[in-house]
C-alpha cells in the first residue's frame, strides 16, 4: 500500500516536472525540473528494486549531465524569450504527433495488462545477492564486450568534446616547453667587455 | 492497488512521449531539445528496468547501463557542439543551421 502511494506519488511529479521542462519560460528553470524528474525516476528505480542504477542515475545525471546543461545554458549569452516564439505555432502538429504516439504506447501497454498483468516481485528470487552484486556478477562476465564498448563510447565523446570545444587564439602568451628547454647559452646570455668607469654606452 | 508493469509503462510511455513533444515545440531551442532526448531516453530506461523486474531478470538494468552511458555521450558532445557553434555564430537558433547544406 505504502510503495503504491510512493509510486503514484512518483510518478505524478515525473510527469508534471517532464512537461515543465518543456514548457518553462526559463531554460534555467528547465534544467532544475529536469533534475527533479530524474531524481524522481531514481525514486521508481528503488521501488522497483534497482537501487543500483538509481544510484548511478542520481549520480551520473544529476552530478554530471545536469550541471552541464546548466553550465552551457549560464555560459551561452542567449535572448531565450526570441527562441520561443515560435512555441504556439509549433503546437497542433507536436499535438497531434505526440497524441497518436501516446494512444499507441498506452495501446500497446494496455494489451499488455490484459495479456496478465502479475504485480511487480520486487526483491525476490535474488534476495542473498544485492542488486549491485547481482549486476557485477553479469556485467564483469557475460557482457564484459558490452561493457568495454561502453567505456569505448565515453572515451571516444570525451576526446570528441575536447577537440570540438578547443580552440587557438593567435597572440596568447602561453608557455612553451620545448622552446624553454631548446634553449642554448649562446642565445640567452652576451658577454661584454665593460671598462672599468665606463658605462655599457 | 497493487503496482503492476503496466503502471511503470503508462509513466514511461507519458515521459517519452512528452519528450518527442518538446523536440516539437522548442524547435528553436537547441538546449530544450537536448534535454528532451534525456526525457526520452529516460523513459526507455524506466522501460528496461520495469521489464527487468518483471521477469526478474539482471540484463535488463545492464542494458539501461549502456543506455545511460550512451545518453551522457550525447549530452557531452551535444554541449560541445553547441558551444562551439555559438562562438562562430553567437547565437544558437536552429534556423540558422543551414550552412553546411551544399
Amino acid at each position: 500500500m505504502l510503495a503504491a502511494i510512493a509510486f503514484y506519488v512518483l510518478a505524478a511529479i515525473a510527469v508534471i516536472s517532464a512537461f515543465a521542462v518543456i514548457a518553462a519560460r526559463n531554460p534555467v528553470h528547465s534544467v532544475l525540473f529536469l533534475i527533479l524528474t530524474f531524481f524522481t525516476a531514481a525514486g521508481l528505480f528503488v521501488l522497483l528494486g534497482a537501487e543500483f542504477l538509481a544510484m548511478l542515475l542520481v549520480v551520473v545525471y544529476v552530478g554530471a549531465v545536469a550541471v552541464l546543461f546548466l553550465f552551457v545554458v549560464m555560459m551561452l549569452d542567449v535572448d531565450f524569450a526570441e527562441l520561443k516564439q515560435g512555441f504556439l505555432s509549433y503546437m497542433p502538429v507536436g499535438a497531434l504527433v505526440a497524441a497518436a504516439l501516446l494512444a499507441e504506447l498506452v495501446l500497446v501497454a494496455s494489451a499488455a495488462s490484459s495479456a496478465g498483468g502479475a504485480p511487480i516481485a520486487i526483491g525476490q528470487g535474488e534476495s542473498e545477492t544485492t542488486n549491485a552484486a547481482a549486476i557485477g556478477q553479469v556485467l564483469y562476465t557475460e557482457y564484459l564486450l558490452v561493457f568495454q564498448l561502453a567505456g569505448l563510447v565515453l572515451f571516444v565523446a570525451m576526446i570528441g568534446a575536447i577537440v570540438l570545444t578547443l580552440r587557438h587564439r593567435p597572440g596568447v602568451k602561453k608557455q612553451d616547453v620545448g622552446a624553454q628547454v631548446g634553449r642554448r647559452r649562446s642565445e640567452g646570455v652576451e658577454l661584454k667587455d665593460v671598462r672599468p668607469g665606463q658605462g655599457l654606452g | 492497488m497493487e503496482i503492476t508493469l503496466v503502471h511503470y509503462l503508462f509513466v514511461a510511455a507519458a515521459l517519452f512521449t512528452i519528450g518527442v513533444f518538446g523536440i516539437f515545440v522548442n524547435r528553436k531551442n537547441v538546449i530544450i531539445i537536448l534535454m528532451s532526448i534525456e526525457l526520452v531516453l529516460l523513459s526507455v530506461n524506466i522501460n528496461l528496468v520495469a521489464f527487468s523486474a518483471y521477469l526478474q531478470n539482471i540484463q535488463g538494468q545492464v542494458f539501461a547501463m549502456m543506455v545511460l552511458t550512451v545518453a551522457a555521450a550525447e549530452a557531452a558532445v551535444g554541449l560541445a557542439i553547441l558551444v562551439t557553434y555559438f562562438r562562430n555564430r553567437g547565437g544558437i537558433a536552429v534556423e540558422d543551421i543551414n550552412q553546411m547544406r551544399g
